[in-house]
């Protein structure tokens, strides 16, 4: 007989935490130290040596973040995860663990202004080029592939721009190419979409957004699938003795999740950008209601783009869960289906007749709709990305990020549905001035 | 591929392990895996004929499982998935219970051979890896050990 395999919804609240082996603790207890005491001289030397697996120092590895690492692991069935302070924080371990000087990226034009940023100016820094090409045709990816390429980069959905990868499709130009594909699954969060499912590698999460979903406490996690052929030759810290870690290889220590084990110990480790366990612990008590907060995300979104879609103040509404978008087809295909139809997340972008400046009195004239700058909240969020996520980019590259200038990016809430729609429109009403 | 409740009760029940091909050299995954074993509580028989005579991890290293003059509950595979057939037939000729076939072995006949003698039978997976799987150790470093439940680690 097989192991049962459980669903989601089971899974975002039991995996990763087992009842306390000391004291029965039914809850995930928050280990606050900073440090772990070994048994004797020979169980701290085994510990060094990466032996035998165990605590030793909560910059490496802490009870509590462990529990949130393991649960977004299986919720995106991947073999392994590791936490972080961001989501930044984790993209750049995902990156920094297999990339070194004079190394190349193929990433999706269409990204977080912020990770434009870690790739076009501070990893060019040390050595690291990046191309950007357009997130919707898995050919440009192919065409933007060097002999020096070492790992291709994207959003399974485009925040603010909302445009879908054909994961499957990258995926493949990856792996013709010998490289891993890193997938951003924020927006979607892995109830909605398991890109390692369809053939990515990597997944990184701000765990800030929908993992969290309350809008408290920054955490990021990676995850790894397992499988990838690090032998392949491209990738010789996989698999030539550490000289960073007393000549241990990765690869063929820790096989199928020795990616991890590798950001852990000579990126986490060193660069320690760490998750406390305090933090981790509020991230998870999100987790567990994961699932239903993003079918109400998904069917309240739904009806705010259909809303928009129909009223004569609006210009435009890009929603990927409208039967018009242009890769509704291919969110069908990716996403899990909530009440019968896409659930494509709670993000949805869109234009106020009268521009930018009816945009703003628009924000300016919300109830209860927070003007700020996150996303994946129970509370309904509004913000124009032009000048506030995306002020860095330049024109062109806010064009390339999908950013419009009469954008205004809503991040849908759990509120009643009818209380979200009356404060559009009464903020549609004060548009004109 | 064996189940969690296979895993957990062939770790229970086989408590002397012969690791065929165990390496001297500290930095090799079959001397990780055997040395963790061994501080877990189990008896680790070095199996290695180019040691042969000497000792490794403290235990008297033998050239064959057939020179071992105790009874070996498990027989751990760290070969090349082709040498596994011979091994899979000393380990059931001396009244082993289990093969282990670490990641990478994978030998179908070897497999057939010992379940066909009654014995466990486990291919491609580290007995360390799974040990700290099921009973504890995986999950601090964030695997997805696959375990849901209400009870304690035991």
């Amino acid at each position: 007989m097989a192991d049962h395999p459980f669903q989601p919804e089971t899974l975002a609240i039991h995996a990763g935490q087992v009842p306390d082996s000391a004291t029965g603790a039914r809850a995930l207890p928050i280990y606050q130290t900073s440090s772990f005491v070994f048994d004797s001289a020979e169980h701290a030397a085994s510990l060094f040596n990466l032996q035998t697996f165990g605590n030793v120092y909560s910059r490496l590895s802490n009870p509590t973040v462990a529990a949130l690492e393991e649960r977004v692991a299986a919720l995106e069935g991947g073999r392994a995860g590791l936490a972080s302070s961001s989501g930044m924080a984790a993209e750049a371990m995902a990156l920094m663990t297999i990339l070194q000087q004079g190394d190349h990226v193929v990433a999706a034009g269409a990204l977080y202004g912020g990770s434009v940023t870690m790739l076009a100016v501070n990893l060019k820094r040390f050595g690291i080029e990046t191309s950007f090409v357009k997130a919707t045709d898995p050919d440009a990816f192919a065409a933007a592939m060097r002999p020096n390429t070492r790992a291709v980069f994207a959003e399974s959905l485009g925040n603010p721009s909302l445009m879908v990868l054909d994961i499957a499709a990258v995926a493949d130009v990856a792996h013709a190419h010998g490289v891993p594909l890193i997938v951003d699954n924020t927006v979607p969060s892995p109830f909605l979409c398991n890109p390692l499912r369809l053939g990515a590698d990597i997944v990184v999460h701000s765990a800030t957004k929908y993992l969290g979903g309350h809008g408290t406490t920054l955490a990021g996690v990676m995850v790894e699938r397992g499988g990838f052929a690090w032998d392949n030759g491209k990738f010789p810290g996989m698999t030539e003795p550490s000289p960073g870690y007393h000549g241990v290889k990765f690869h063929e220590t820790f096989g199928d999740f020795a990616y991890c084990m590798r950001a852990r110990m000579e990126v986490l480790r060193v660069y320690g950008s760490t998750l406390s366990p305090f933090s981790a612990w509020q991230i998870l008590q999100g987790v567990e209601s994961l699932h239903v907060r993003m079918e109400r995300h998904c069917t309240n979104t739904r009806k705010v783009a259909q809303y928009l879609k129909d009223d004569p103040r609006v210009g435009w509404v890009n929603y990927p869960g409208l039967p018009d978008h242009p890769q509704y087809d291919l969110v069908h295909k990716q996403m899990r289906v909530v009440d019968g139809a896409p659930g494509a997340s709670g993000l949805l972008a869109f234009g106020v007749k009268g521009g930018l400046e009816a945009g703003v009195r628009f924000i300016e004239a919300a109830q209860f709709m927070s003007h700020l700058a996150n996303i994946g909240d129970t509370r309904t969020l509004i913000i124009h990305p032009a000048s506030t996520t995306h002020r860095q980019l330049d024109a062109r590259q806010q064009l390339d990020a999908g950013v419009l200038p009469d954008m205004i990016r809503m991040s849908v809430g759990i509120e009643h549905i009818d209380d979200i729609l009356w404060d559009i429109d009464q903020a549609l009403n004060a548009r004109a001035g | 591929m064996n189940t969690i409740s296979e895993l957990t009760s062939i770790l229970r029940r086989h408590r002397t392990i012969a690791v065929v091909g165990l390496s001297a050299e500290w930095h090799r995954p079959s001397f990780f895996a055997s040395k963790y074993m061994q501080s877990h509580g189990y008896t680790v028989v070095p199996v290695n004929p180019r040691y042969a005579g000497s000792e490794i991890l403290g235990q008297k290293v033998y050239a064959d499982l057939a020179e071992i003059p105790f009874p070996v509950d498990m027989v751990d595979v760290f070969r090349r998935t082709e040498d596994a057939l011979p091994i899979a037939r000393q380990a059931a000729a001396i009244g082993a219970r289990c093969l282990w076939q670490q990641i990478g072995v994978v030998n179908q006949e070897a497999d057939q051979l010992v379940r066909e003698a009654g014995m466990d039978s486990v291919m491609d997976r580290c007995v360390k890896i799974e040990h700290a799987r099921l009973f504890g150790g995986l999950n601090w470093v964030g695997v997805n050990t696959g375990v849901i439940s209400a009870k304690r680690r035991a």
